[in-house]
């Protein structure tokens, strides 16, 4: 559980140091007018806050996951799975999305609604190549006799990739609404919003499939679920 | 985008930064009250599943307690009967009643309408978070009707056993019981979003944080908590459900069953309890704190005064939350753990205290020379003070490593936990029905009544759980459906446990009366106005009880002060609603305020 007692850590140092700021110097007590010194919420929109709200709650999830994972880990039934070589290119596949997706927000600031299709487009292709990837390095695995209840490392190495594969799936139903509103507006500054939450989220994606990919197959860590041998 | 008339210069508010975003407005009778949107028809859709489902969680209690109190006697509860029974009560009480009641059945109703919101940020997805909510009731209840009945694994669910014949439900029963879980989670993310985001992005102009009514710090903090831990209930119920359909071995160790070697191999069940404390723990934290909100405000309103240090009590708030995360294996003393990782455990449990006891001597502080008026919103609060104290106490012997283990899994273990997480907070949330019920209904409910409901629960559960130390510390064990002549009980313990059945039936049936005041006052009640108990905060100040949609009227009001401005000497009333202006209060009044420590 030390993975994650570092990540409510980190968390639980943010809060405090936002709440300090709230209180320091702040007399609750005394009536104000509400003028300037009286802060109003940011005028950010509700629904970024959420977003980044809910990167922490999967956030948590994932790091709940992996640590499970570091604890089962060191039982004596623990037998690596072969390493998919597929694995190499659904990675650049999920960082092409990425990549895409961020053009595609530089496109918005730009204003030129064609090259936001395009990243758009690009992005969501990609991502579902990778998903693709990912279906066929399961039936990979099941060919080669690693099935999920075939030994514990396999068992993770199903539940990480489908958890992750879910979330990107849910990704992709928010990226199927900023498509639609792309196609039917030709205004970019409309679908800013819609396109920079994608984006922050498809990086998120990315970072935890990262994370996860190094837990697979590296053994730096000595947490390796797949063996050198490749697939 | 609202404007706002300045009473003088000094008074003015700067316009909205962030344009209102047009509420949706439902046209037929099944939009406004079905899928209805509103936060408050949500809050109430919560309340009525919510208690609903723990009636019968409570009519389980009194068929536990028939079997305990009179061994024998009824023998259709059967050993199977009596663990689902156990199970059952304990899940719905602990997940379906407490956490539904009070973050989505407080949070959405008071949320919105004490920081000067029209609404949740999400109103779509805080509907949807109840249907799911409901979902998950639903599949819970389809449990108890599948062939082996719900489970009977307790309502910690521990594997192996969880899954494995010869518990009850060991097959339909825990599936649904995980699938309904994970719903539970999905559904209540839904919620815990929209209550943080609004907290945070939808406060009216002039409510700054340190404004906000400890109410909502403690729904808000929980809020988080929940949002952070029920993922590692989502985890072990995953894991759990893996293992048991695809044959995974998460948890379950090899082993063999029935005489047969089953399929599992190396399986770690500890992981399971490290998971599930993970999440258990800061459960009933997201129990506490907003019990912790609630009864400061009780307090406060019903003693007429300011709060004794607020800036501690939020401080106090977020440090319980943030160690609520680090005393999990508290929960698991008897596994067999390394004696410095007790040690660990067993000093963050009892640091807890400290913050605790700063709340604690808050509110009896705010009750110091208070003008305390014992209504019985107020009765509930000072008896939840007690009650939370008693509990916490029993939780010290707890705590500590070398006291545990004789004592775990006796019926002190029971005690404690239903005196500080079972009656503590469920006294709450009857004082805090009695407080709102006004606002929420425009009637009051009925005092006599509610006082007599108060001293037979106050009273009652005593009388219940106060005998149960004493079994735990002969040790009687837990979860046993009969102890019968077992040379080291005397006799006495029977009789006290025939006692402990009696007051267990009385103090049920005085919730009966509870029901029967809530229909009663909602037709014939006496009507209450907007204001009946002089409160400050925003909820109260609205232009229309029952709030109508949209809360506010045509403009959100703006706050200039905290919550807590009662008690103010040289006013006509003795309070200034958080939505008064500085030039609308005579100044004679603000020269002899006696209100400046922090």
């Amino acid at each position: 559980m030390t993975i994650a007692l570092a990540f409510l850590t980190v968390l639980m140092a943010v809060i405090v140091v936002w709440l300090l700021r709230q209180t320091v110097n702040v007399q609750p007590w005394q009536a104000q007018p509400a003028g300037v010194e009286v802060s109003v919420p940011a005028p950010r929109p509700a629904i970024q806050t959420a977003l980044w709200v809910f990167l922490c709650v999967a956030t948590s999830l994932f790091v709940l996951f992996v640590s499970a994972y570091s604890m089962r880990l060191g039982l004596a039934d623990w037998t690596p799975l072969p390493r998919p070589r597929l694995l190499t290119l659904n990675t650049a596949l999920l960082v092409g999305a990425s990549l895409a997706m961020q053009w595609a927000v530089h496109a918005a600031r730009r204003g030129e609604p064609a090259d936001l299709r395009r990243g758009l487009a690009t992005g969501g292709l990609l991502t579902v190549g990778f998903l693709a990837g990912q279906l066929a390095v399961w039936m990979q695995l099941d060919d080669a006799g690693w099935f999920v209840s075939t030994s514990a490392a396999s068992a993770f190495f199903y539940l990480f990739t489908a958890v992750h594969g879910l979330h990107v799936l849910g990704g992709l139903v928010a990226w199927a609404r900023a498509w639609k509103r792309a196609w039917r507006d030709p205004d970019p500054s409309r679908i800013r919003l819609a396109v920079q939450l994608c984006a922050t989220y498809w990086h998120f994606l990315l970072v935890v499939w990262v994370a996860l990919y190094a837990l697979l197959v590296s053994d730096v860590l000595g947490l390796a679920i797949c063996s050198s041998t490749p697939l | 985008m609202a404007t706002h008339v300045a009473h003088d210069e000094t008074d003015f508010a700067p316009p909205a930064e962030v344009a209102e975003v047009p509420l949706y407005h439902p046209k037929t009778f099944i939009g406004k009250y079905i899928w209805s949107q509103d936060a408050k028809i949500i809050a109430i859709q919560y309340a009525v599943t919510a208690i609903g489902i723990g009636l019968v969680a409570l009519v389980f209690s009194w068929l536990m307690r028939l079997q305990l109190g009179f061994p024998g006697r009824f023998d259709w509860i059967t050993p199977t009967t009596y663990l689902q029974l156990v199970s059952m009560h304990g899940m719905i009480m602990v997940i379906y009643l407490l956490t539904a009641l009070f973050l989505g059945g407080f949070g959405n109703y008071l949320i919105p309408l004490m920081v000067g919101a029209r609404d949740m940020v999400f109103p779509y997805v805080n509907m949807l978070s109840y249907w799911i909510y409901l979902l998950a009731v639903v599949l819970l209840v389809v449990s108890f009707f599948v062939p082996g009945g719900p489970t009977g694994a307790g309502w910690t669910l521990y594997p192996p056993q969880a899954i494995l014949d010869g518990t009850p439900g060991s097959h339909f029963g825990i599936l649904l019981m995980l699938v309904s879980l994970a719903v539970f989670v999905i559904g209540f993310t839904m919620g815990g979003l929209n209550y943080v985001v609004t907290v945070l992005q939808a406060r009216t102009r002039g409510m700054t944080l340190m404004r906000l009514p400890l109410t909502v710090w403690g729904i808000f903090m929980a809020t988080i908590l929940a949002l952070l831990a029920f993922p590692a209930l989502f985890v072990s119920a995953i894991m759990m459900f893996l293992d048991l359909t695809l044959g995974t071995s998460f948890f379950m160790p090899a082993l063999v069953s029935k005489g047969q070697q089953l399929n599992y191999s190396g399986g770690n069940p500890l992981l399971f309890q490290h998971l599930f404390w993970f999440f258990g723990h800061p459960e009933v934290y997201i129990v506490a704190l907003p019990a912790f909100g609630i009864v400061s405000d009780l307090i406060a309103t019903h003693a007429r005064k300011n709060i004794f240090g607020y800036r501690m009590m939020v401080w106090a708030i977020l440090i319980i939350g943030g160690l609520s995360f680090v005393v999990w294996a508290h929960h698991m003393y008897v596994s067999g753990m390394h004696p410095y990782f007790g040690f660990f455990f067993a000093t963050t449990t009892l640091v807890i205290a400290v913050p605790t006891a700063i709340k604690v001597y808050n509110w009896v502080l705010t009750l110091w020379r208070g003008n305390i008026r014992l209504t019985v919103p107020m009765l509930f609060a000072i008896a939840f003070v007690f009650t939370f104290v008693n509990g916490g106490l029993s939780g010290l012997f707890l705590g500590n490593v070398v006291v545990d283990l004789p004592l775990s899994d006796t019926m002190f273990v029971v005690a404690h936990f239903h005196m500080v997480m079972g009656i503590a907070p469920v006294l709450v949330v009857f004082g805090a029905i009695y407080h709102w019920y006004p606002k929420i209904t425009g009637r009051m409910l009925d005092e006599p009544l509610g006082k007599v409901h108060f001293w037979i629960t106050f009273v009652g559960t005593y009388a219940i759980f106060y005998p149960m130390h004493y079994l735990g510390f002969m040790g009687i064990p837990r979860r046993y459906y009969a102890i019968g002549g077992t040379s080291f009980i005397p006799d006495s313990a029977h009789l006290l446990n025939v006692w402990i059945s009696l007051a267990a039936f009385v103090v049920g049936a005085a919730q009966m009366a509870f029901l029967y005041n809530l229909v009663h006052s909602y037709f014939r009640g006496k009507p209450s106005g907007g204001n009946p108990w002089h409160s400050t905060t925003l909820e109260w100040q609205t232009p229309q009880t029952p709030p109508t949609h949209g809360n506010f009227g045509k403009e959100l009001p703006v706050v200039y002060r905290w919550a807590y401005d009662y008690g103010i000497p040289g006013l006509k009333t003795d309070f200034i609603p958080q939505n008064v202006p500085p030039a609308d209060v005579p100044a004679e009044a603000w020269a002899r305020t006696p209100h400046h420590e922090g």
